[in-house]
C-alpha cells in the first residue's frame, strides 16, 4: 500500500500570515516544541493579565452566536408563554417529532458512527475503510475525488493534479470492486457523497451487490444526490436543474421500487454551512430544497408516501452549542408539519425528518491544530443533544489535509467516549422544557417560515438559484463573519485570540501523485479489456434514454456492468442535458 | 489597481475566493473574479484581457502543485511575469517553497489575515512600481 503518513510541518503559529513574504522565501522551521520547554524567566507583562472590570458590568455590549444572534442574558417562563406541548413538542417518536423520531433514541440503538473517507485509489480507500471498521466504526461514507465528482476520467486534461487528492478516484465498476472488496454490502450500510453522477455511481454500487450476490432488498445506505445545494454551496453541478431533477426523481422510483432500505437522497444543509451561511440559513435553505424534492417527486407522477419515507438530510453542527440544538429540534418540527399539512403525508416515516451530522470542517483551525479535537467534540456534543442518526466527527489535521489514520482514531473514539462514558444517551431529548432552548427553537422555526416566504416570492427555490438569492445571502454571511473575526467580535482561539507563535508538529496524510499515474494505467487496462461491442451499445442506450422520458437507472446499471466509465457516460448525458454555468458573483 | 481572483481547476470551494476578492473591493482595488473550474489558459487570458497587476488564485483541492506552475508558465510565456501572482487556500507548509519557486510571490493558509493580505499586495505591487 502507498499511503504514506508522512511527518510533515503544519506551520507555527498564525504561521500562513507571514508565509508569503519574499524575502523569507522558506521559512525556516521553527523549533516548535521550545516555546513550552523554555521556561521565561520574565514576570508576566500587564498585557497578558486579564483586564479589570468593575464588578456588576458584562464582558462584551452583544454576546451573540457565531451566526451573529444576538442572545439574552436570562430566559424566563414568559420566553416560551406561547409553547403547547401537545402541539408543539409531542413524545418523542410522535408527531411533530421535536424530541426525536425515535420513541426510545439513544437506548434503543446508538447514532450510526460513520467517519467521511476516501483518497488515493480503490485500494488505498478499502485499507482505509476495514480500519475504521475494525476500530468500531458502524457504517462507512464515501469520498470521491473533484474528477468523480463532476464526471470526468482520470485520464481527462482537466483531471490532471486532481485525482485522488480530496477522495477516491472512481472511473469504472472495476474501482468500485476493489473499494468494497472484502467488505459484505449486505452487512454495512454505506453513504456516498455523490450528486451530479449520483445515479451512475450508486448503479456501479448495486452493480458490486449483484456481485456479492446481495439482493438490492437487502441493501442499506445513501446517495447525497442532493443537486439543489450544488447550485447553492458546494459547486459540483453538472448538468442545468431540469434534467437534473430528472435524474433524481429517477432515483426516488427506481428505489421505492427495487431499493426500499435506500435513502435515495440526503438533503443537505452542511455545505450551505460551511459556504458561510448561519444556522437559520442552513436550516430554511435545507427545508426549502427538500420541500422542492416533494413536489418534484409528486409531480413525476409519484405518491407522497411512497418516497418521502426514503428522503433523508445531512447537517453541520458548528460552534455554537445551544443554536445547533435549536436547529436541529427546529428541523424536525418544521419538516413534519409541512408534509402532513403541505404535502399530506399520511404515512407518518414521511413526516419523520432522519439526519446525519458532521462537525464543522471551517471551524478548524490549522494553528494549534490539537485544539481542534475539543471543538469537535463539542460539536458532536451538540448533534446527539439534537438527535442525528449519524456522526462524522472531523480529524483535528483537517484544515490542512484529509486526516490520518491516527487522527480519524481520535475522532472515532471521541464519538465513543460521548456514546460510552459520558452518559448522554441515557435519556431521550434531554433540554426539553429549557426555556432558553425552547425560545431558540421557535425563534428559529419562526425565522425559518421567513425565508421561505423570501423564497416563495422569487418563484421558488430554483428560480432563485437562477437569481443568485442562496448565494448572496451566504457570501455576505460569510464576509460578515470574516469582518467579526478580524474585529475580535468573534473569538476564534488560536487565530485571534491565545495566538501562539508556534505550533506543535502533527502528521499529515500525504497523496503521492504516482496515483494518478496508477489510477489512469487502471483505466487503460479495463478499457482494452472490455466487450467494445457491448460499451458502445450501451451507451447509445443511454443517450437514447436521456432523449427519451423513461428511468433512467436500467440504463445505467447495464452500462456500468459493461465497464463504460463515468466519463463517458457522463460525456453521453453533457452532450444531451448541456452544462450549468453559474454568474460569477462575489 | 486592478485584481483578478481565480478559481483553477476542479476545486469547488469558493467560499475564500469570494471573501478575499470582498477584502480587495474594500480596499478600493478593482477585483474581477472568475468563477469557478478554471483552466490555467482561462485564467491567464483573463489576466490579459483584464489588463491585471495581480492574480490571486485560490485552491482548496490539493492540486496546487500542478496548477500554480501551470498558471506562473504561462504568464511567462505571454510575456505578463510582471503580474503579482498569489495563492491561497489550503497550501501545505511543505509545500510553499515549491509555490514560490514555481513564481508565486506570496502564499496564504488558512486562518490568514485578511488586512495582512491586502497590505502584502500593495507592497509587493509598489516594489514592482506597479
Amino acid at each position: 500500500m502507498e499511503e504514506k503518513d508522512t511527518r510533515v510541518r503544519v506551520p507555527c503559529g498564525p504561521g500562513s500570515r507571514d508565509q508569503g513574504d519574499p524575502a523569507a522565501p522558506a521559512p525556516a522551521p521553527a523549533p516548535c516544541a521550545a516555546a513550552d520547554t523554555a521556561a521565561p524567566a520574565s514576570p508576566v507583562a500587564p498585557a497578558e493579565l486579564p483586564e479589570h472590570r468593575p464588578s456588576g458590568g458584562e464582558r462584551r455590549d452583544r454576546f451573540i452566536t457565531v451566526s451573529d444572534r444576538e442572545i439574552k442574558a436570562l430566559y424566563e417562563p414568559s420566553d416560551i408563554a406561547d409553547l403547547d406541548h401537545a402541539r408543539d413538542l409531542g413524545r418523542p417518536g410522535e408527531f411533530p417529532y421535536t424530541r426525536g423520531v425515535h420513541s426510545t433514541m439513544y437506548r434503543g440503538r446508538l447514532w450510526t458512527m460513520r467517519q467521511f473517507a476516501g483518497f488515493g485509489t480503490a485500494e488505498q480507500s478499502n485499507e482505509r475503510y476495514k480500519y475504521l471498521l475494525r476500530h468500531g466504526q458502524t457504517g462507512l461514507s464515501v469520498a470521491f475525488d473533484f474528477p468523480t465528482l463532476l464526471g470526468y476520467d482520470s485520464d481527462h486534461e482537466r483531471s490532471r493534479g486532481e485525482v485522488g487528492r480530496l477522495g477516491v478516484a472512481i472511473d469504472t465498476l472495476a474501482d468500485m470492486e476493489i473499494l468494497f472488496d472484502g467488505i459484505p454490502l449486505g452487512r454495512v450500510s454505506t453513504s456516498m457523497t455523490i450528486n451530479a453522477p449520483a445515479a451512475v455511481i450508486w448503479a456501479m454500487y448495486l452493480a458490486v451487490a449483484e456481485k456479492q450476490g446481495v439482493p438490492y432488498e437487502e441493501l442499506n445506505g445513501t446517495i447525497q444526490n442532493d443537486i439543489l445545494k450544488e447550485y447553492i454551496a458546494q459547486k459540483t453541478f453538472v448538468f442545468p436543474p431540469k434534467p437534473s431533477m430528472r435524474l433524481i426523481t429517477d432515483t426516488f422510483a427506481f428505489g421505492a421500487e427495487r431499493v426500499p432500505k435506500w435513502n435515495t437522497i440526503s438533503i443537505s444543509g452542511y455545505h450551505i454551512r460551511e459556504a458561510g451561511a448561519t444556522a437559520v440559513q442552513e436550516l430554511a435553505f435545507t427545508l426549502a430544497d427538500g420541500f422542492e424534492y416533494v413536489r418534484a417527486g409528486i409531480e413525476a407522477g409519484l405518491d407522497v408516501d411512497d418516497f418521502a419515507p426514503r428522503l433523508s438530510f445531512f447537517f453541520n453542527s458548528h460552534c455554537d452549542f445551544f443554536e445547533e440544538i435549536a436547529k436541529f429540534r427546529a428541523a424536525r418540527r418544521i419538516w413534519a408539519r409541512v408534509m402532513k399539512e403541505r404535502f399530506g403525508a399520511r404515512n407518518p416515516r414521511s413526516m419523520a425528518l432522519r439526519f446525519h451530522t458532521q462537525t464543522a470542517g471551517v471551524s478548524l483551525t490549522a494553528q494549534q491544530p490539537e485544539n481542534n479535537i475539543v471543538r469537535t467534540a463539542y460539536q458532536a456534543l451538540a448533534a446527539v443533544l439534537g438527535g442525528t442518526q449519524s456522526l462524522h466527527t472531523n480529524s483535528m489535521d483537517e484544515a490542512m489535509a484529509l486526516p490520518s489514520a491516527h487522527a480519524v482514531k481520535i475522532a472515532l473514539r471521541t464519538q465513543q467516549i460521548l456514546a460510552e462514558e459520558t452518559g448522554v444517551a441515557n435519556t431521550v431529548d434531554p433540554l426539553a422544557g429549557s426555556y432558553f432552548v425552547e425560545a431558540l427553537t421557535n425563534d428559529m422555526e419562526r425565522e425559518a417560515q421567513a425565508y421561505f416566504e423570501r423564497i416563495e416570492a422569487l418563484g421558488g427555490v430554483i428560480p432563485a438559484i437562477e437569481k443568485s438569492f442562496f448565494q448572496r445571502e451566504i457570501a455576505d454571511a460569510a464576509y460578515r463573519f470574516q469582518r467579526q473575526v478580524q474585529s475580535g467580535e468573534v473569538s476564534v482561539v488560536g487565530v485571534n485570540r491565545y495566538v501562539e507563535k508556534e505550533t506543535g508538529r502533527i502528521e499529515l496524510l500525504k497523496i503521492s501523485p504516482e496515483v494518478e499515474r496508477r489510477q489512469i494505467e487502471r483505466l487503460r487496462e479495463v478499457k482494452a479489456r472490455r466487450d467494445h461491442g457491448r460499451v458502445r451499445d450501451a451507451l447509445q442506450a443511454v443517450r437514447d434514454q436521456a432523449r427519451g422520458r423513461g428511468n433512467m437507472m436500467p440504463v445505467f446499471l447495464e452500462a456500468v456492468k459493461a465497464y463504460a466509465t463515468l466519463g463517458e457516460i457522463m460525456g453521453v448525458l453533457r452532450e444531451e442535458f448541456g452544462e450549468y454555468r453559474e454568474p460569477a458573483i462575489f | 489597481m486592478r485584481v483578478l481572483v481565480a478559481k483553477p481547476g476542479l476545486d469547488s470551494h469558493d467560499r475564500g475566493a469570494k471573501v478575499v476578492a470582498r477584502a480587495y473591493r474594500d480596499a478600493g482595488m478593482e477585483v474581477v473574479y472568475t468563477g469557478l473550474h478554471q483552466t490555467p489558459e482561462e485564467i491567464v487570458e483573463a489576466a490579459i484581457q483584464e489588463d491585471v497587476d495581480v492574480v490571486a488564485l485560490s485552491i482548496l483541492s490539493g492540486a496546487h502543485t500542478t496548477l500554480v506552475p501551470r498558471v506562473a508558465e504561462l504568464l511567462r510565456a505571454q510575456g505578463a511575469d510582471d503580474v503579482l501572482l498569489l495563492v491561497g487556500g489550503i497550501i501545505p507548509e511543505d509545500d510553499i517553497p515549491a509555490m514560490l519557486e514555481a513564481g508565486a510571490a506570496g502564499a496564504f493558509g488558512p486562518g490568514s489575515d485578511l488586512d495582512e493580505i491586502v497590505e502584502f499586495t500593495r507592497s509587493n505591487l509598489r516594489r514592482r512600481g506597479a
